[in-house]
């Protein structure tokens, strides 16, 4: 077999975080009743006009700056035809010829250390379309509106990536920089991120592109991966017995890991676009750019050089920490209160992201970063009440998963469970020693040489004491008594 | 004198006078429909009830002092592409013959507001789609000054029912010319005000670009005072275009002294019916005894017009004519195997001949491969149009020229040769292409009683400008009979 090189450019769709719609008042909220969510604008009624959302291009040029592209200060929209009930107008109101930012890229860093610069072509603002539900059984179907006019972005890249691992570097670095800007929360599997695959192989070397597919329905990284591999060895295995690849675009089916071809470029549509007549030309003027370039907000790299440096943590937890901007919030508003970063650290990555899990567990479904509501100050709090001794690990950990679970008021839980760590020298020596009037046998045990035996009589103080002793005590009042 | 010779703004003075009420007034006008409208075909809808019982509740409303509006209790008929909350809405066309909007017209909804009671919708040639109101697929409206003749299109049905009577003023909308070709075939007053002057929210788009509503009534004050009403920034229409002065009735004055007044040669050349243009040039003279500075000028571009405009209005309206489809509302055909076929046979069903003629037009120039050579190309046709406008405003206050080459053809004698048709546009387009504002007044009749249009053409917002000229022309011409 020859020695081949795949191919891979993204077309990647955000949804945009606005609270209404790109062309009308109605709620982009997830969910609601059929068809709840819509106005005779998106819902296409006759006589119905459209008026851009301002917020859409606010954020459209907010990644466009991050990604390092340049924003077209005069853009404009322009219908794209094509006949689909789930497009009420049969036409989508999208951007060809003047999109809003062209020429960017992003640097990506790949597990061997190397960086790669993935360009991107163009990114364009549009309206997403609404949702048909099947009745195979009333052999009818029915269109829900409430996505219709959800403004979209989408990020169209030069065919840079090698790899399945470039891809999901390029995605990770998109998705990270959108969320850190609250442009959108980019969840794949809800769709508020979607990445189609232009694939094509070539022999390594070759100046020419292979002929590319397209695959789409991509919903996790997981699948794109399985994806990747799957039509770059499907292409392989077409040219080596010296059969085409057809220009086509391909449907993944990432239960059965195989993707069927659901239409070629023969039956391309003619869009027959032009400027949308209903809207008048975006002009963006060079006070608002800058603006917009002031707001910028600071992304992944340099924050996680700046925890570093600034506040000296691994590597590995910095890493970790800025993966989620809300991670970082956490974690800047409790290390600003407490001055403990390294205990911010070790509390979100230990005690939060187990917490997390186990939610997840519990309703089968991932519980992510950005759903996390518990009040820093609270954890800022626990760790300088661990820190001042008034309370014990033990007791912070119950806290905690108070806190994170229903936000409660730290002092007001101390207090009202009597958690506060018993530091007084006499009751505690009162305790342990009636400890040790109560078990001969693990005192014999330990004056015996078995020095482990001390950890069950450590356990049966704090037990006595409900949790609440301070263990550095015990632990050293027990070492005086048994001498 | 009956109570139907009264203009719109003479009725609603009577009304708040207690001298007659928007009752009657509504009887009246439903006694001419009764009268005329079988042989007319005015209306697509008309709900005597329902008509009556707006007007009784705008009596009570002027008696309790909540309609006080400047049209307060005059019924209007309104052109069926607009918008009305739980009223047939159907753009002469089969397709929609079904459908009831949820909203209405923000350009209905301030005529409201001003206290203007709805009669119902007229005829129009299918989605604006015509200059004769014989493609409307209700059956063709006619001219009330002789039945044997068209009332002119697509507005035909507006401009017949002012004309005849059955209305006292009406909304109409103007995309190549759909207001003021009709007047002028009616001798009625219509005007097509600035592109951006009149919201556009919930009037059913032909060509986005280019449709203005406007009014079409029995005189130039009627024209002014309902342009007040109905002007104005909407939020809702992102083309809508503020500006700091809406009072147009203020340009009613009956002085012309010092107006410059510009007549392009350019339309009284080859196809200009002689009748028409003597009638034109005569008004042109009135004007020019009352003061106004009149002379010819040579405006160019105009034989670009016609093609210009039937490339981005039948691009525009294959577009926009896309969301009938039998998906959501309006007509559906009744077996159908599958999507494609649904959509393909509800579509050759639903519309008739001339909006298929455009449709395929428009798609044909946005394909791919084509759009370069014709929508492309057009658009910079369109912007030197405008430019041409643009030097003779530099000249000139207003531009003076026919509605139309002839007066209303006979019924049955423009369909079937739409070229022909499309030719008859020729003055009226370029308006439309440049955004411009264009009133059409009646100047006089040819030998067979036919009325006879008079176009004022203005700059952009310089709607006042042709009102004032419109308004003393009026005073020196008299009443039209």
């Amino acid at each position: 077999m020859k020695d081949y090189e795949v191919v891979i450019g993204l077309e990647v769709h955000v949804e945009l975080a606005t609270k209404t719609k790109i062309f009308c008042g109605c709620s982009t909220e997830f969910g609601g009743a059929p068809n709840s969510h819509t106005c005779p604008v998106c819902t296409g009624m006759p006589g119905s006009l459209p008026v851009l959302n301002k917020k859409v291009v606010e954020y459209a040029a907010a990644v466009g700056l991050a990604t390092n592209c340049t924003i077209t200060q005069d853009c404009k929209f322009d219908r794209k035809n094509y006949f689909y009930p789930d497009n009420p107008q049969n036409y989508q109101i999208s951007q060809l010829y003047l999109p809003i930012c062209r020429n960017g890229h992003v640097d990506v860093k790949l597990a061997d250390g190397t960086e790669k610069t993935i360009r991107i072509h163009e990114i364009h603002m549009e309206e997403d379309a609404g949702k048909l539900i099947h009745d195979e059984w009333e052999g009818v179907s029915y269109v829900d509106y409430n996505r219709s006019g959800v403004p979209l972005i989408e990020i169209v890249s030069e065919p840079d990536m090698r790899s399945a691992e470039e891809v999901i570097a390029y995605l990770t670095k998109l998705r990270t920089t959108i969320q850190y800007l609250g442009a959108s929360d980019c969840k794949l599997q809800e769709g508020s991120m979607r990445a189609d695959v232009n694939l094509s192989v070539r022999e390594r070397g070759s100046s020419e592109f292979g002929t590319r597919t397209e695959t789409k329905n991509l919903n996790s990284f997981a699948a794109i991966e399985r994806a990747i591999k799957a039509e770059t060895a499907r292409q392989i295995d077409l040219i080596e017995a010296g059969e085409k690849v057809v220009q086509e675009t391909r449907r993944w089916n990432d239960d059965k890991e195989y993707s069927y071809a659901m239409r070629s470029k023969e039956d391309a549509q003619d869009y027959r676009y032009f400027p949308d007549p209903d809207l008048v030309p975006i002009h963006i003027s060079d006070e608002y750019l800058a603006e917009l370039k002031a707001k910028q907000p600071e992304f992944k790299d340099e924050k996680k050089a700046r925890y570093m440096e600034e506040f000296e943590l691994p590597e590995y937890d910095a890493e970790i920490l800025t993966d989620s901007k809300k991670f970082t919030e956490i974690f800047e508003e409790a290390t600003a209160i407490c001055n403990q970063p390294k205990k911010v650290s070790n509390w979100i990555m230990g005690e939060t992201m187990r917490l997390m899990k186990e939610e997840s567990a519990k309703t089968g479904r991932e519980f992510r970063a950005e759903e996390l509501t518990f009040s820093p100050a609270s954890l800022a709090k626990i760790i300088t009440l661990v820190e001042k001794k008034e309370i014990n690990n033990a007791a912070a950990k119950e806290i905690f998963e108070h806190v994170f679970a229903e936000n409660v008021d730290v002092d007001a839980y101390v207090e009202e469970h009597g958690l506060k760590q018993v530091n007084d020298e006499g009751a505690l020596r009162a305790t342990v020693e009636k400890v040790i009037a109560d078990n001969p046998q693990s005192v014999a045990d330990y004056k015996g040489g078995k020095k482990q035996a001390i950890g069950y009589l450590v356990g049966q103080t704090m037990k006595a004491m409900q949790g609440k002793a301070n263990p550095g005590m015990v632990n050293a009042l027990l070492q005086e008594l048994l001498k | 004198m009956s109570l139907l010779d009264y203009t719109a703004v003479e009725l609603a003075a009577k009304i708040k006078a207690g001298e007659t009420t928007a009752t009657e007034a509504m009887e009246a006008v439903i006694a001419q429909i009764e009268k005329s409208e079988d042989e007319l075909n005015c209306y697509v809808t008309f709900d005597k009830e329902k008509a009556l019982a707006a007007a009784k509740k705008a009596d009570e409303d002027i008696k309790a002092g909540k309609l006080t509006g400047p049209l307060a209790g005059v019924p209007f008929a309104i052109k069926d592409n607009m918008c009305t909350e739980g009223m047939l809405t159907t753009c002469s066309s089969k397709i929609l013959g079904n459908f009831v909007p949820t909203y209405t017209a923000d350009a209905v909804v301030r005529l409201q507001n001003a206290g203007a009671v709805i009669i119902g919708k007229t005829n129009m040639d299918e989605f604006a789609m015509g200059s004769t109101t014989e493609t409307s697929a209700f059956g063709a409206t006619k001219n009330p000054r002789n039945p044997e003749h068209v009332p002119g299109g697509s507005s035909g049905g507006s401009a017949a029912a002012v004309a005849a009577n059955e209305c006292f003023a009406a909304l109409g909308s103007d995309t190549g010319g759909s207001i003021r070709q009709p007047a002028s075939y009616c001798g009625v007053v219509g005007l097509k005000p600035t592109y951006g002057t009149v919201s556009r929210y919930g009037l059913i788009a032909y060509g986005s670009s280019l449709d203005q509503i406007g009014p079409l009534c029995k005189d130039v004050t009627d024209c002014a005072t309902i342009m007040e009403a109905i002007a104005g920034k909407d939020d809702k229409d992102s083309t809508s275009i503020g500006r700091d002065d809406y009072s147009f009735t203020k340009a009613l004055v009956d002085d012309v002294k010092g107006m410059r007044i510009g007549i392009p040669r350019d339309y009284f050349g080859e196809g200009l019916d002689p009748e028409v243009k003597e009638a034109v040039l005569n008004a042109a003279k009135v004007l020019e005894s009352k003061g106004a500075i009149v002379e010819e000028f040579d405006l160019s571009l105009v034989e670009y017009a016609i093609p210009t405009y039937y490339t981005i209005a039948a691009a525009e309206a294959s577009s926009n004519l896309e969301r009938f489809d039998g998906v959501k509302y309006g007509y559906r055909t009744k077996e159908y195997e599958g999507l494609h076929n649904m959509y393909k046979k509800t579509r050759s069903e639903g519309f008739g001949p001339e909006v298929k003629r455009r449709i395929m037009l428009g798609s044909f120039v946005l394909s791919s491969g084509y759009y370069d050579a014709y929508y492309l190309k057009a658009l910079r046709v369109k912007a030197l149009i405008k430019k041409a406008f643009d030097e003779a405003f530099a000249k000139y206050d207003v531009i003076l020229g026919p509605v139309a080459p002839t007066t209303a053809p006979k019924l049955g004698s423009s369909l079937s040769d739409p070229i022909k048709m499309y030719l008859g546009d020729i003055y009226t387009i370029s308006v439309n292409l440049a955004g411009l504002p264009g009133l059409s007044v009646p100047c006089g009749k040819d030998k067979n009683g036919l009325p006879i249009g008079l176009q004022l053409i203005g700059d952009c917002f310089k709607e006042n400008n042709l009102i004032r000229a419109g308004y003393a022309y009026e005073q020196a011409r008299g009443r039209f009979e």
